[in-house]
């Protein structure tokens, strides 16, 4: 392996970490509320649709990103009547909206465009350019970490930049504002929050809203950024191994981030070699894919330090005397 | 003369069927501790829930400070400088103090200029009443003492004048429940007005000023505390006389029935909860065991009772228990003899979604009566439970209907009758009238002293003092997985059960009180 793999290894990590890093600062901010959200995978799958329909219609990305965050909105609205208005099983609510989503997507691309379930290949304003960050040309000549700046962390889209600026946002929001420590209360102990004279029915409502916001975003950069349009099922489970990361972090948006990148590397590597060989042994690439779901059942079963989850998370509030 | 701090007038509540609240007015004058005391379902929390905008009266009208208030919501009642310290704490757990303070009265969107104010006043507050807490302690870390001053902090906080307590006392020690009132008469003196909800009449005698007494929705009576007697608000809280101690003939020991020794039980987490019990109970007698909750007693009643493993020896009739394996299941317990009315009746006494037949039978199915062949026989357990309703005088009759659907007492003579219709040779009894009304305590209380007069072992657990003092023939003080003590009821009083209770011994008396008090606070941490 040559120091330019390993740059490009780096490269498509960051790429591949994206929309997993956005769906699990969404479900932070669901969960962190007590709003456990299983349908983060539908979010994003509405989102990549709309807003690769919507390019393709109107050719412009920035039409269809608005598209794509406003339909994963409106399933995080309806996800939000269910647990939170109507008081429904969480979980339920939330197999619903993936099953929607997983019909409904493919169902209208093939009713809108007739072309087997996809959109029409997105290219030139109807896509996500890659933008250079400054002093990228400069810097690449130094040794080592000149073409890390240069080709791993620059010359991606603006959504890669805006998930990773969303990790300190989203720590600070939590942990520095008002909003935050009210979110955090809501998902331990809604009941402290409303004798607090705090609602807890809004502050849930707009947790979920931000979830849809980032699940929209990064539904979107998966049809307009990472691809060039949508096609069916194309989120592959992204939604869930997003949960899983949210799992292995805790909780906790940093975490989030490192969680995130641990499993878009582990991606990245399964993409490029069909087996690694370490000479003694050669790991087949499934295993290599496999393994964040195996450590996410090795975190869950507690052998690395236990993780709990937000106390009242999963409930509907309710009050009571 | 000076406006009331609070007064109701006409108000009424009703859930559905259920009239919670019929026309009551009350008036609390400004600089007094007003109790209301009331049964179980009397109706006082509900009230209180109006005051705090929980719930929304049918009808009547709100005063405060004589200005007609609505209040639609809590953020009402505490703009209209009403405090509520609720039975169940309000607490984020894992939160520090402050953070739970500041939680919804922060001053603008970013917090750390609401912390900093929050510290410098809570350092005023605590000092003005000797309310004092580590502002940085997480709440999960406190006991629970502690976590009601941060109740009682968030609402000073909030410049809340009037104060409502809901069941302060029952998870404290008498020495808590001692502070926690000279708090009180703290904020009395500093012109706050309080109102005290509990069902215990001791507090009410010793605290308040003026007393309102609750029967079913109504308001019975008002009163000074002055010009009342215990007899006479149990009077009113019942609606006829009631004896307010247990009528028993001294106990009569026989032979020895159940002996723990040197028992050792780790919890879930290793926690040692039991640290080398041992304890005889004899034929015809009850021995009852006194502490705050969660210092064992729990554990004891769940080994014993075949919920939970243990370490040790422990003999029945002579013969050993197994306390591991296979054999120590909760049912090869019942077949040596050995009835258990848990503590929790709602979790572990019945299931409450099934019919009241159902629940009757639990524990008992194997029981040849209520089979035929391979199958149930369902009219042979109802017809039983007939007959446990009428015996047990449980209401309604109808044994068709959900556990549930009973009331507290109600629930509980369900589970005594189950238990005690066998004769076991020993009963396990945790919290005999937790949750229930002075009728049903009474009936209950009986229950208990007629078995024993039947010649069977009784091991009570009771947090209710004034239960163990009544009913034990032996009272055995559990602290911290331990035995301190123990003591005759004719021989001891509440002062000495209490420093029992609080971990102190003879030997601690020489000891200062602020090493008494660290030793204290060492513990509620290691406990939390």
């Amino acid at each position: 392996m040559s120091f330019v793999d390993i740059v490009q290894i780096l490269d498509s990590t960051i790429r591949l970490a994206t929309p997993l890093l956005l769906a699990c600062l969404a479900g932070l901010f669901s969960e962190r509320a007590g709003v456990f959200d299983i349908g983060l995978e539908g979010k994003m799958l509405v989102a990549a649709f709309f807003s690769a329909a919507v390019a393709a219609v109107t050719g412009q990305v920035w039409v269809g990103l608005l598209a794509g965050v406003g339909a994963a909105m409106v399933f995080a609205l309806i996800h939000g009547l269910a647990s939170i208005t109507f008081r429904g099983d969480q979980l339920i609510s939330g197999v619903a909206i993936n099953f929607l989503a997983a019909g409904m997507t493919v169902l209208i691309a093939q009713d809108w465009f007739a072309q087997g379930s996809r959109t029409p290949a997105l290219s030139g304003d109807a896509r996500f350019s890659s933008i250079d960050l400054p002093f990228a040309e400069a810097l690449s000549g130094v040794p080592y970490l000149g073409p890390i700046y240069a080709e791993a962390l620059s010359g991606h889209t603006i959504l890669v930049y805006i998930a990773l600026l969303a990790v300190p946002a989203t720590w600070y929001i939590l942990f520095r504002t008002r909003f935050g420590l009210r979110l955090r209360a809501v998902g331990e102990n809604p009941g402290a929050v409303d004798t607090a004279g705090v609602s807890v029915t809004r502050l849930r409502y707009a947790a979920v809203m931000i979830c849809g916001l980032l699940t929209g975003l990064a539904g979107a950069y998966l049809a307009t950024g990472l691809a060039a349009g949508f096609t069916k099922d194309m989120t592959a489970g992204r939604g869930f191994i997003a949960l899983a990361a949210l799992i292995f972090a805790k909780w906790r948006p940093w975490h989030a981030l490192g969680a995130c990148l641990l499993f878009g590397f582990l991606q990245a590597v399964s993409n490029r070699y069909s087996t690694l060989d370490f000479g003694i042994v050669q790991i087949p690439n499934a295993f290599v894919l496999a393994l964040p779901y195996i450590l996410t059942v090795v975190i869950l079963a507690g052998f690395v330090g236990k993780a709990i989850p937000p106390r009242a998370g999963g409930q509907p509030y309710v009050k009571e005397r | 003369m000076t406006e009331p701090a609070i007064e109701l007038k006409g108000i009424s509540k009703s859930f559905g069927q259920v009239q919670a609240n019929r026309n009551i007015s009350i008036r609390v004058m400004p600089g007094t501790i007003h109790g209301i005391i009331g049964e179980n379902g009397a109706g006082k929390s509900t009230l209180m829930s109006i005051l705090y905008g929980f719930y929304k009266a049918d009808s009547g009208d709100v005063f405060i400070r004589g200005t007609r208030t609505e209040i639609p919501d809590s953020q009402a009642a505490i703009a209209a400088g009403i405090g509520m310290v609720f039975q169940h704490f309000k607490l984020v757990q894992n939160f520090t103090v402050l953070e739970n303070i500041v939680l919804g009265a922060e001053e603008g969107p970013l917090l750390r200029s609401s912390l900093a104010r929050a510290r410098k006043l809570l350092k005023q507050l605590s000092d003005e009443y000797e309310l004092h807490v580590d502002p940085d302690a997480r709440i999960e870390d406190l006991g629970v003492g502690m976590q009601q001053r941060v109740e009682i902090l968030k609402a000073l906080y909030r410049r809340a004048d009037i104060l409502i307590l809901d069941e302060p006392t029952g998870v404290l020690t008498p020495a808590e429940a001692d502070h926690l009132f000279r708090i009180l008469q703290g904020l009395k003196r500093e012109g706050k007005t309080v109102i005290l909800i509990t069902h215990k009449l001791r507090e009410i005698m010793e605290v308040t000023d003026t007393v309102s007494v609750m029967r079913r929705g109504e308001m019975e009576a008002t009163v000074n505390t002055a010009e009342t007697s215990p007899e006479e608000l149990a009077e009113l809280m019942v609606g006829r006389k009631v004896l307010l101690r247990v009528d028993k003939a001294p106990a009569t020991p026989g032979d020895v029935v159940l002996e723990v020794e040197n028992l050792s039980v780790r919890d879930d987490a290793g926690v040692e909860r039991l640290r080398g019990v041992s304890l005889r109970v004899r034929r015809g007698e009850i021995l009852g065991l006194a502490g705050v909750a969660g210092n064992g007693q729990s554990e004891l009643l769940e080994v014993l009772g075949g919920m939970r493993e243990g370490r040790g020896r422990v003999t029945m009739n002579g013969t050993a228990l197994d306390l591991t394996g296979a054999r120590s299941d909760a049912r090869t317990r019942r077949q040596r003899g050995i009835a258990h009315v848990p503590e929790d009746r709602q979790r572990e006494g019945l299931i409450m979604e099934f019919h009241a037949w159902e629940n009757a039978g639990f524990g008992y199915h194997d029981d040849p009566r209520f089979n035929r062949g391979l199958l149930m026989d369902n009219e042979a357990l109802r017809e039983d439970a007939r007959a446990k309703i009428a015996r047990f005088d449980i209401r309604p009759t109808d044994p068709w209907l959900t556990a549930k659907s009973f009331s507290g007492g109600n629930q509980q003579k369900l589970v005594i009758a189950r238990e005690l219709e066998r004769e076991p040779d020993l009963l396990l009894i945790g919290q005999p009238t937790r949750g229930v009304d002075i009728g049903a305590i009474e009936f209950i209380h009986e229950q208990i002293v007629a078995l024993r007069d039947r010649g069977k072992a009784i091991l009570l657990v009771s947090v209710e003092l004034d239960e163990i003092m009544a009913l034990s023939d032996r009272i055995a003080v559990m602290f911290d997985g331990r035995i301190m003590g123990e003591r005759t009821p004719g021989e001891t009083n509440e002062g000495e059960l209490g420093l029992l209770m609080a971990g102190i011994t003879e030997t601690d008396r020489d000891h200062s009180v602020a090493e008494i008090e660290a030793n204290l606070a060492r513990r509620a941490g290691k406990t939390a």
